[in-house]
């Protein structure tokens, strides 16, 4: 869908309040994760607003394409972009990783609309995405809808990951696209010193998909990214979105030692601030 | 005497009783409830004819799901199509799935309370020659452990049919365990069966029984034999008199049953081709110490890894075959009552 030049300043602005959120969510948590939030706050925030069809009013519409997040820990935008998006009241954020909460640390799907599965042990998201592909093409709907699955570079270590990239390749999902937050960070380091991914591309290309490249912060650029996927018929697509790790706070940014903490008080202020100054007008 | 209500198979004492295994019960079971529910479909693991679900791959190839030998890909793509309205069973060795791919089961499964039907073949001693790397004997502990899973460990061929289609009906995620080898068939195609609910399948001609004993799965004619000889002072026996329940259904768990059984025996004897720690004995602990505590034997594999051998050979070796039933039976006798 064409994204027109208001489209963006306002998704630009959306994002900066999503932003926002995470940080007053995460400060109240005291615990949780800062980089990859902000790092795909952008991604969400195009996603929710621009690309996916469902009706937050009617959260288990049959035809609404399907997300699984599979890296249940960046969970802070999962639920900011919802709460903006009208699934559930902005304030309930701050209920984040509280007793009670239906904001739990990572995803359970049995508390929240529209949210398909349950995560935060990696590598299991690929899998899930694929078989709901899979009952699309069973049942004649893979030209319908789209199923959505995103992952992080991290949990590209876990076996279980390629078992279910082999096997979306093998079945050919055209309606499944895999978002990979290739951040580069995980919480012992960079992936490179971790276990090295590269040359990750071609690895995903060996395995039957098409894959795609791309920055993650230009709405533009994105938004052809998951045009072209669309457009492709007879294999699954994967994008790989080079994303900034704490986007938006510059002290939070390509840091991995944010990739699993949250800030104090002191750190919140400063990032709201610098937030709040940047937000377009 | 078998229990008469329950029209149990009157050959079940004559040397030509048939013997099928558990596992090909399952495949017509599937097969059967897939007839009837097109939202039924299949996947394994690179091991659909072993573990017996070759009948319905034939004749539903397009409900067939080949994941090749990847157990986690296995229940986690099973997730993914129950989140889309499937009811997928999903099969493997029992020693691969639960046990490689356990997390997976929690997460996508169990904790999603997502219905998909996870059978477990080749399971307990059954697998006898491949040895101890092959025999799963944890697989009802770890699958009894978790929230919303319900638990069925079938005594025959027929039961495990109707256990199929009764798990295909049931709202929850399930552990279906079948085996390898052949074993008696001792039920009838109108033996009752229900999610939930134990039966007693032998019990004394007259009066009271002096010991129950709390069978499930395979063992389940291993535990009859035993109560008749112990009965029969012709055959040798002691005139012990006995009742032998079939806890098939080891989650939910019929407690209600087992306490009856306790308070009329007042000692309990339990039988399973599992570890002792964390299967189906320790369940009905948890019942009776809670409700009704009474002497307990654990008949089951005493914290050890399997070997290569004949099941028969192994299971005697373990000490989970009917003699060894018949000893514990003799054993609980000599202790003092708790209750």
């Amino acid at each position: 869908m064409l994204l027109t030049e208001e489209k963006i300043l306002e998704l630009s602005k959306k994002a900066t309040d999503i932003r926002i959120s995470i940080i007053e969510a995460l400060v109240q948590a005291k615990s949780g994760h800062t980089a990859g939030p902000l790092g795909m706050t952008d991604i969400f925030t195009l996603f929710y607003f621009h690309i996916l069809k469902h009706d937050s009013k009617n959260p288990d519409w049959a035809d609404r394409d399907r997300v699984v997040l599979s890296n249940g820990h960046i969970c802070p935008v999962l639920y900011a972009t919802m709460a903006h998006a009208g699934y559930f009241p902005v304030e309930e954020l701050l209920t984040l990783r509280k007793f009670g909460s239906r904001m739990q640390g990572h995803p359970h799907r049995e508390t929240l609309p529209y949210v398909e599965t349950s995560s935060g042990p990696l590598g299991s998201g690929i899998s899930q995405a694929a078989g709901m592909a899979l009952v699309d093409r069973m049942d004649g709907a893979d030209k319908d809808r789209f199923i959505y699955c995103f992952i992080s570079d991290g949990e590209l270590d876990e076996g279980n990951s390629w078992e279910g990239i082999m096997f979306a390749g093998k079945f050919k999902l055209r309606n499944l696209i895999a978002i990979v937050d290739r951040n580069n960070i995980q919480i012992d380091g960079n992936t490179e010193d971790v276990m090295p991914l590269e040359p990750l591309a071609d690895k995903w290309r060996a395995f039957n998909w098409h894959v795609i490249e791309v920055g993650g912060h230009d709405f533009t650029a994105l938004n052809e990214a998951v045009e072209e996927a669309q457009a492709i018929f007879e294999k699954p697509t994967v994008i790989i979105a080079h994303t900034i790790p704490g986007k938006g706070v510059k002290m939070f940014e390509r840091n991995y030692k944010w990739h699993g903490k949250a800030p104090n008080k002191e750190e919140a202020e400063m990032a709201l601030k610098e937030l709040k100054a940047y937000r377009p007008s | 005497m078998l229990n008469p209500k329950l029209k149990l198979n009157p050959k079940i004492f004559n040397a030509d009783c048939e013997q099928v295994p558990t596992r090909k019960g399952f495949g017509q079971g599937m097969t059967q409830a897939a007839e009837s529910n097109k939202n039924i479909v299949g996947l394994s693991a690179d091991l659909s004819e072993s573990t017996g679900m070759s009948p319905f791959t034939e004749k539903f190839p397009d409900r067939f799901v080949q994941v090749g030998v990847a157990e986690q890909n296995l229940v986690t793509v099973a997730s993914g199509l129950a989140a889309m309205g499937k009811i997928p069973f999903c099969s493997s060795f029992a020693i691969f799935s639960p046990g490689r791919n356990w997390e997976q089961i929690r997460t996508t499964i169990a904790y999603n309370d997502r219905k998909v039907v996870i059978v477990g073949s080749h399971a307990g001693l059954s697998d006898g020659p491949d040895g101890g790397t092959h025999q799963a004997l944890e697989d009802i502990g770890l699958m009894r452990m978790l929230p919303n899973m319900e638990v069925v460990n079938p005594c025959d061929a027929l039961e495990a049919k109707r256990a199929a289609i009764a798990l295909s009906k049931t709202k929850k995620p399930s552990y279906l365990r079948v085996g390898r080898v052949n074993v008696p068939i001792i039920t009838t195609e109108e033996t009752p069966f229900e999610v939930g609910k134990a039966e007693i399948y032998w019990l004394p001609d007259v009066g009271l029984a002096q010991v129950g004993i709390i069978v499930t799965g395979v063992l389940t004619s291993a535990a009859i034999f035993a109560a008749k000889e112990l009965e029969n002072p012709q055959a040798g026996g002691e005139g012990i008199k006995v009742k032998v329940m079939n806890l098939s259904s080891i989650k939910p768990i019929d407690k209600d049953a087992i306490i009856a059984l306790a308070k009329e025996t007042k000692k309990v004897v339990t039988v399973e081709e599992h570890q002792i720690a964390g299967g189906m004995g320790s369940a009905v602990a948890e019942v009776l110490a809670q409700n009704f505590p009474v002497a307990m034997e654990f008949v089951g594999v005493k914290d050890q890894f399997g070997q290569t051998g004949q099941p028969e050979e192994l299971m005697k070796h373990y000490g989970i075959d009917k003699n060894a039933i018949k000893e514990a039976v003799k054993r609980i006798i000599l202790r003092k009552q708790i209750t």
